[in-house]
């Protein structure tokens, strides 16, 4: 797909109205998940296991039944059986069988008058387990004698001699190692680790879902995307998914974790349970992190050869992660992506993907590639201060660029990661002066995102604005960007076109908002779709002017004769061809359906600087610089959010974050008082330099941007503390104590 | 005939082999031959991969075409947040 649309003299692009959203979020009237009220509402909880692994011996809900307000009881005995692979996945993890499978395993659900009558019949819920031994470590999963959580879950890919819990087996790779190593001037070794972060959204889980005896159904819910919610809820209850009508609310985050199920089909049984009433679910806080999907953790071993002039000649990593008790750790990508930032010629990655006693990962924005960064940009930080390189030269020396074969296979296109070392090298935060006990890190990041399933309309109105329908809830801002392109498109103003994000009912399939797709995808739906429209435009005013439609063109939202056979018309704008369209053929509208393949990846560069308490231990974040690659930054705010956003995670991931889990395969904090992600107090200002080289797969040049930016903070702060204290920190996260353990024994050193 | 790449651990699925000679005009046509070449193959397209042509990387689309000058490497499916 060619770069066919403008690259420059843009009108729209590039600006930074309003979004179109703010004036209803701003103040309250923006309905979220849990904003749904209907009549004859019920309220539903899950009963979880306190056990991280417990065969179910018996549920008994006589007590629950009995008690006045409760209208439903559901287990897993209210789900059809038979289901298969990834379906029987995610119906196992919605709702245990014969096992309760990590603490927060949903094991039965009530449905109540009230959400207070609703958790006390769930509390009444009696639940007999056998309590089984259990095992939450990535490493410890692995070994001989290790609890085996599920024979037989291992797919083709794990060879013969590996535990049980190994269920998928990655190994990728090109060229001679052995050669590649003997070539070096320099070889490092070193292990990693990092552990489980949750998503964190502000928004919890929120649905109503509505079904009949007759097995049609309706759901309002907070998701990433709403056609991936009816296809899960359908294979988990066993219907055809035009059964199901799903309805997105607006969404406070998501970042990969809502776009899976978890309660929703649970809604949908105990409504049909209790008669076909609509059975609203709300998580708590400590729910949302016991029993949605938090990343995976990682342990990690990497070895790199290097020349002395600092250019690598081979590297070889190992990556073990966990996703909870069902296959899914995202080690594929990760052996996709490990060492992508870098032209290698002679390079391997193994991976494991290993069951645990947790809850089921689910997608992190970027999923598999921040922890392989802070494995690799690590060990480069460590190579280049030994070579005596500076850190961005080092990068620079060996930075993908157009036409260089990449670490998994094919050649890439125009790429920004050049661009984004030198941006980063001229930026004033590179050469502020440090004072006592700070020190500077950086570091590269990759994603490279994705088109995927989309479907797009767009609508003429009677007075010539611009109804746009698009399937990709707007979590970052995209109906401002939808709106900025369709505007181009049509050569209107911003104000005149309206974005609905459209039910299951109104649009063919769209996968979510995910892969940082929405802005390329959605919006190279929107300008494909107005482009329909103006050919329809114009084929209206050739009509009233007799000519050919050859002959006329679209500029500035209006119809214009063109060539010298045209005749001499007076332009007809959008509005006089729309306020006409009842009488000249009817309604005009423009259609897009695909699965776009240009997307093209993402590369950014962070660098940051950091002040280290000698006497807490405590990282003190002084400056932080977020330079990426955008293509085209349609609405430029909206990406610097992107950055800033990704930045403020993976500063939390590095520093704060992490899943404590006690002997007995409990979570140990499963509130945002104990799981301490950043908060505005603890951030600098994230300074941002949008880069961009325009990805010639758009009409406009645009590359998502919403995960690369979570790839580099990991190592970069890793290597600001190397800089400010001389320890390399190889595990995750680098919390005061740590630091303060590390610091003690260098001294004692 | 179309030559795909494969990563490293399906060569145990290849008879040893990390690029394989198939016929073929689309994606899923060059696909279909290579579970015919090598069966031990078949549950690794069945779980789903990707498939990259000159460079441009195409998750699920069997209907995309392909010629005999088509650098093809075989990809693990990919996902997103």
């Amino acid at each position: 797909m060619a770069l066919d649309g403008k690259t420059s003299d843009y009108k729209q692009i590039g600006t930074t109205p309003d979004r179109p959203d703010g004036l209803d979020k701003v103040t309250g009237r923006a309905r979220y998940g849990a904003d749904i009220h209907v009549p004859g509402m019920l309220h539903g909880v899950v009963v979880r296991s306190p056990h991280a692994h417990a065969r179910i011996v018996k549920i008994d809900a006589t007590k629950a039944l009995a008690l006045k307000g409760v209208k439903a009881v559901i287990t897993r005995a209210d789900f059809p059986e038979g289901l298969e692979g990834e379906d029987w996945d995610i119906q196992e993890n919605c709702m245990a069988g014969e096992k309760a499978l990590y603490d927060g395993h949903a094991v039965a659900a009530v449905a109540a008058t009230s959400q207070l009558i609703a958790r006390d019949a769930a509390k009444l819920v009696e639940v007999t387990y056998e309590v089984l031994p259990c095992v939450t470590n990535v490493d410890e999963a692995m070994k001989e004698g290790a609890p085996v959580i599920r024979d037989g879950a291992a797919d083709y890919s794990v060879p013969e001699g590996l535990h049980p819990n190994v269920v998928r087996y990655f190994d990728t790779g090109r060229g001679d190692l052995d050669k590649g190593f003997a070539e070096a001037d320099l070889v490092v070794e070193k292990s990693y680790s990092t552990e489980a972060v949750h998503q964190g959204y502000i928004e919890p889980h929120a649905c109503m879902g509505q079904m009949g005896s007759d097995g049609r159904g309706e759901m309002w819910v907070c998701t990433q995307g709403h056609w991936f919610i009816r296809r899960m809820s359908a294979a988990v209850l066993g219907i055809e998914t035009t059964k199901l009508r799903v309805t997105p609310s607006e969404i406070g985050g998501g970042f990969g974790g809502k776009t899976t199920v978890f309660m929703e089909p649970l809604s949908l049984a105990l409504s049909k349970k209790a008669g076909g009433k609509p059975v609203k679910i709300v998580m708590s806080r400590s729910e949302v992190l016991r029993s949605t999907g938090p990343t995976a953790s990682a342990s990690m071993d990497i070895k790199m050869g290097m020349t002395k002039d600092g250019k690598i000649t081979a590297a070889h990593g190992t990556f073990r992660m966990q996703g909870g008790a069902f296959p899914g750790a995202p080690v594929d990508v990760t052996t996709m992506l490990a060492f992508a930032n870098y032209d290698i010629e002679n390079v391997h990655h193994i991976g494991y993907d290993v069951i645990t006693n947790r809850p089921r990962q689910a997608a992190y924005r970027a999923p598999g590639a921040p922890m392989a960064a802070f494995a690799v940009e690590s060990t480069i930080d460590d190579m280049a201060r030994e070579l005596g390189i500076d850190p961005i030269e080092i990068r620079l020396r060996n930075a993908v660029k157009d036409g260089t074969r990449s670490t998994f296979g094919p050649k890439f296109g125009p790429v920004g990661l050049v661009e984004s070392l030198e941006a980063a090298k001229a930026h004033a935060n590179y050469s502020a002066p440090l004072g006592p006990n700070q020190g500077r890190g950086v570091a590269s990041g990759y994603w490279m995102n994705w088109g995927g399933e989309t479907s797009a309309s767009v609508a003429i109105s009677e007075d010539g604005s611009v109804t746009v329908s698009v399937g990709t809830p707007d979590i970052g801002g995209s109906r401002a960007s939808m709106a900025l392109m369709a505007a181009e498109a049509f050569g209107i103003a911003y104000e005149d076109v309206r974005v609905n994000i459209s039910d299951t009912g109104a649009l063919g399939v769209n996968e979510p908002t995910h892969g940082s797709r929405a802005t390329y995808a959605s919006g190279l739906a929107t300008i494909k779709a107005a482009e329909e429209c103006i050919g329809k435009l114009c084929q209206r005013a050739a009509d009233k002017w007799g000519i050919d439609v050859d002959a006329v063109v679209w500029e500035d939202g209006a119809a214009k004769p063109s060539g010298p056979n045209a005749g001499d018309h007076d332009p007809l704008t959008i509005g006089e061809i729309a306020a006409e369209m009842g009488g000249t053929g009817g309604p005009i509208s423009g259609h897009y359906e695909g699965s776009p393949t240009g997307f093209s990846g993402s590369f950014g560069t962070h660098v940051v600087d950091v002040e280290i308490d000698p006497e807490t231990g405590h990282t003190t974040v002084l400056r932080y610089l977020v330079v990426q690659d955008a293509g085209k930054a349609i609405h430029p705010d909206y990406v610097e959010g992107q950055f800033q956003g990704g930045a403020a995670q993976g500063i939390g991931w590095a520093l704060n974050e992490e899943y404590i889990y006690g002997e007995d395969g409990r979570l140990q904090n499963p509130i945002f008082l104990d799981y301490r992600i950043p908060v505005a107090s603890d951030l600098p200002m994230i300074d941002t330099v949008i880069v961009e080289v325009p990805n010639p797969g758009h009409p406009y040049g645009v590359r998502g941007v919403g995960e690369t930016g979570i790839t580099p903070p990991l190592p970069a702060l890793a290597n600001a503390i190397r800089s400010a204290t001389g320890l390399r920190m190889t595990g995750l996260p680098m919390t005061p104590p740590k630091i303060l353990k590390a610091l003690k024994e260098q001294g004692n050193g | 005939m179309v030559e795909i790449n494969l990563w490293s651990g399906l060569r145990r699925f290849a008879d040893g082999k990390d690029r394989v000679e198939v016929e073929g005009k689309t994606v899923g046509e060059i696909l279909d031959d290579l579970v015919r070449i090598h069966p031990g193959l078949g549950p690794v397209i069945k779980a789903g991969v990707a498939v990259s042509v000159d460079g441009e990387i195409l998750p699920n689309a069997r209907h995309a075409a392909v010629t005999e000058d088509s650098e093809v490497f075989l990809l693990q499916r990919l996902r997103g947040g």
